[in-house]
């Protein structure tokens, strides 16, 4: 899974000279985050994939929301979330969760028209989502899809922080033995463990904001703001 | 609007301000907010830091400080913070520390000020704390049926009517049986035009009374009279009767200030029905049947005391039954009185007779019928003009004492300022009574302006009415002419303040025990009670009970249009928060008080009773404006304070 090892300043400047797009090229190009840089001074923002289904193989994307934030202010102001026509159309399955219909799409822009404007959003910024695997797959199976080559840059998964803490190490094992099941990680139930308030889940855009929130939260109660990104991302 | 954030625009539409915003601003503000999160303890904001937005809080809970370090508010979901500092060169006033884990919502300083130019109601809320009436939602909500029933409701069937030469066999006769044992008494030819209807046939008849099987009883029967009488010479010439369109709750009240049972209703003139102490009672609600009745059947004071603990739970039953603040209070009122009426009935069956002619008069709350759980008493007597204190005053003196110890023992504590009829000064003849009042309305002093505030609301509880009429007929008509009176009495009221800062913000009371409480009879019902008097009293009006008086004040042109609606509010806040602190306290197991902790009350009603205050705050600020301060030196002390 840890593409780069971790060593993500190395691999996105190698992803830099492999990248053929222009547009992944100059994404590549223009990253300057180092591991060592405090989590204070990093330009930080949130991003959600409402997708048809789980399987990246068999399921799209149907939106993206992004929200930038640092560790003081979230600026819902500046969010940005689209709606996407899948390529192929999608089962009505995941409707009830993301209430994303077949007729929001029909209008909707493809993937490769909002890239560009996708990449612009994250250029220069460190990603936070919750559950990386999903947005990892997606957006690489999309990109891979639509110009033959793979897009992966660094992320710190709300998630995996919340793991590292309740599903990890000592903790878990004496649930474990004492037969409890283990601490609920999703993003609501991690939410709640930090006094945030209940969000509606799977709208995109909200699930940014849910998701960037709870990134303070974390840094606030178990890291400190010159926690180092390389202990965070992923 | 972007739909995924209308759950955050729901949250802010639910808080005052907001809720009173257009939807356009809705918009802006949820389109352009910020967030952020912090943890428990940590500080939000520290004096003299540069502030660009106005803080809200999404959830958890955040403490602001004075620069002094005192404790200056406490908020929680839905209040806002840094308006002072937005408003005073966007830097901030007061520290803010987050109490609790705390997200929060920052409007941005561009926005804010758009929305004070754009929003009079916003920019009042912000920066003037004025209140809007039509925050008062969730009060009005509450259950009203005892101001609001007429009392016709409970008039079930029509009145059984006798005329004045039917026989009192023959009477007696038709109401056995009958589940009303009352007939009204009419006569073809009366004087009384209040009471003078036609019938069908266009007869004119006047009521003149009601007999009922009690009546009987101890008229004819215990005193021997001939069941041939007429009941025209049995029953007394004192009707008393209520318009069919006056409230349960008034009804309630003419029952027990004139001692009876048994009430005609007159719709017009004409007698529709005769109504029961009982039926009005149980209507209030079942358990305070029992307890009225169980008043009237003591026969000791010890009797009398064992009642308390069936005060008390009745009053938590009222509250919990959805009763509003007017309807609570005055259910107490009338146990009060009725505890006071026993004793003194109690007093003369065992001193004999009194010497002469007297009343026994209430003043403060329970004259205004604004009790609560936790009151003390403050009555006088009015004596005939008759009275020779060395022949009579004994008398008096030991009714006093035996009722005044009676009160302390069934709940309603001495007087810690000596009002009571046990003190000779208050225990005079009615010319002494009206010199008196005479001499505080045209010299007043800071003695006399404290008796003026406590004697000025006064009703008769036992005894000869007329002695007391004529006292509030005194008080109606010469307080209000005197400017010098008035002007005395609204500085005295200026003197305690509700507990808010510059905008809406509770003040904490400092005093040892009650940290981070309220008292809000002393910050609240009392200091808002005291300035509807004065203008009552200017408006020349002879009613009690304050929200009476705001009825009166609000026919003239006083105040200003919507005033006092924004007073009705905040004195229905004030008190039904007050009332219900003490059930809470009674349910609790702890001896009931006025110190409210404004954190154990819900986020709304907080809401509301910040309003109440800013409410009362605001009017205070005209009764400064109305009645100025006559010297400088008062006005620079005040500043400095």
């Amino acid at each position: 899974m840890r593409a780069g090892g971790g060593d993500w300043p190395s691999w996105m400047r190698g992803q830099a000279q492999r990248a053929h797009q222009p547009q992944l090229q100059a994404f590549y190009q223009t990253f300057s985050l180092t591991a060592e840089q405090p989590i204070s001074e990093t330009p930080l923002v949130a991003l959600d994939l409402e997708t048809s289904g789980l399987d990246p193989a068999r399921s799209a994307i149907l939106s993206i929301g992004l929200i930038p934030f640092d560790l003081q202010r979230i600026h819902l102001g500046e969010r940005r979330a689209w709606v996407l026509r899948p390529p192929s159309g999608f089962s009505g399955e995941s409707i009830p969760y993301h209430h994303i219909t077949h007729s929001d799409t029909q209008e909707a822009p493809d993937f490769a028209d909002v890239l560009p404007e996708l990449l612009d959003c994250l250029a220069g910024h460190l990603a936070v989502v919750h559950y990386h695997p999903i947005e990892r797959a997606f957006l690489g199976r999309a990109v891979q899809q639509r110009f033959k080559e793979p897009l992966r840059f660094p992320l710190i998964d709300t998630m995996d922080l919340e793991a590292r803490r309740y599903r990890r190490g000592w903790r878990t094992r004496m649930r474990a033995i004492f037969g409890q099941t283990p601490v609920s990680i999703r993003l609501g139930d991690s939410r709640s463990r930090y006094h945030l308030p209940l969000y509606e889940g799977h709208q995109a855009a909200l699930d940014a904001l849910a998701t960037a929130e709870l990134l303070q939260a974390q840094i606030q109660h178990h890291y400190s703001p010159s926690t180092a990104i390389g202990q965070l991302w992923i | 609007m972007d739909p995924e954030l209308l759950g955050i625009r729901r949250h802010l539409s639910d808080f005052p301000p907001f809720d009173g915003l257009s939807d356009e601003h809705l918009d802006a503000i949820t389109e352009q907010i910020e967030v952020s999160y912090y943890r428990a303890g940590s500080h939000i904001l520290a004096a003299g830091d540069s502030i660009d937005a106005l803080y809200y809080v999404r959830s958890g809970a955040v403490e602001i400080y004075r620069r002094s370090g005192d404790l200056y508010d406490r908020l929680s979901e839905g209040g806002i913070f840094g308006q002072y500092g937005l408003l005073r060169g966007r830097r901030t006033q007061y520290p803010a520390i987050a109490l609790e884990d705390t997200l929060l919502y920052l409007i941005p300083a561009d926005l804010f000020d758009q929305l004070c130019e754009e929003d009079t109601d916003f920019a009042d809320f912000v920066e003037l704390g004025r209140t809007r009436p039509e925050a008062s939602q969730p009060v009005s909500q509450r259950s009203q049926d005892m101001l609001t029933t007429r009392v016709r409701r409970l008039v079930a069937r029509p009145p059984l009517i006798a005329e004045a030469t039917e026989t009192a066999q023959a009477v007696a006769q038709r109401i056995a049986g009958e589940p009303l044992a009352a007939v009204l008494v009419v006569e073809a030819e009366g004087d009384d035009p209040r009471y003078t209807y036609a019938d069908t046939d266009g007869a004119l008849w006047q009521v003149r009374g009601i007999l009922t099987d009690a009546d009987f009883r101890s008229r004819v029967v215990a005193e021997g009279r001939d069941s041939q009488t007429p009941v025209g010479e049995i029953v007394t010439d004192h009707l008393v009767a209520v318009q069919s369109d006056e409230t349960v709750q008034e009804a309630m009240l003419i029952m027990l200030r004139h001692n009876i049972h048994h009430l005609a209703v007159i719709h017009r003139r004409r007698p529709i029905g005769v109504i029961r102490l009982e039926d009005v009672v149980r209507y209030e609600t079942q358990s305070s049947l029992y307890l009225m009745d169980s008043i009237f059947s003591q026969d000791s004071v010890r009797g009398l005391a064992t009642l308390l603990p069936d005060v008390r739970a009745s009053a938590v039953r009222m509250i919990r039954e959805g009763a509003d603040s007017k309807t609570m209070s005055t259910a107490l009122s009338a146990v009060g009185r009725s505890f006071t009426r026993r004793l003194i009935e109690l007093a003369e069956a065992d001193l004999g007779p009194p010497p002469v002619p007297y009343a026994f008069m209430a003043m403060g709350s329970m004259a205004r019928n604004e009790q609560t759980l936790v009151t003390d008493q403050d009555n006088a007597l009015v004596l005939d003009d008759r009275f020779d204190p060395s022949a009579h005053d004994e008398y008096f003196l030991a009714l006093a004492q035996r009722v005044s110890d009676g009160l302390d023992a069934c709940g309603y504590a001495h007087c810690k300022g000596d009002i009571m009829a046990t003190n000779p000064q208050w225990r005079q003849p009615l010319g002494v009574w009206k010199q008196t009042f005479q001499s505080w309305i045209e010299a007043p002093n800071p003695e006399r302006l404290l008796h003026s505030n406590i004697f000025f609301d006064l009703d008769n509880v036992y005894g000869e009415e007329r002695l007391v009429e004529q006292l509030q007929e005194r008080v109606a008509t010469q307080a209000g002419k005197s400017p010098a009176f008035l002007a005395a009495m609204a500085r005295n009221a200026l003197n305690r303040t509700p507990p808010i800062g510059f905008f809406r913000d509770f003040v904490m009371e400092k005093d040892g025990r009650h940290n981070n409480s309220i008292n809000v009879k002393r910050r609240g019902t009392a200091p808002l009670t005291d300035l509807i008097r004065i203008h009552a009293l200017a408006c020349g009006s002879r009613a009690q009970n304050s929200f009476e008086r705001l009825n009166d004040i609000a026919e003239t042109q006083l105040l200003g249009p919507g005033v006092p609606e924004n007073l009705r509010f905040a004195l229905e806040v004030l008190s039904f928060t007050r009332l219900e602190h003490q059930a809470i306290d009674i349910e609790q197991e702890r001896e009931p008080d006025n110190n409210i902790e404004p954190e154990n009350v819900p986020d709304k009603q907080r809401a509301e009773l910040k309003e109440a205050f800013r409410a009362l705050s605001h009017a205070q600020k005209f009764l400064r404006f109305r009645y100025p301060m006559p010297t400088a030196r008062r006005s620079t002390s005040r500043r400095a304070g």
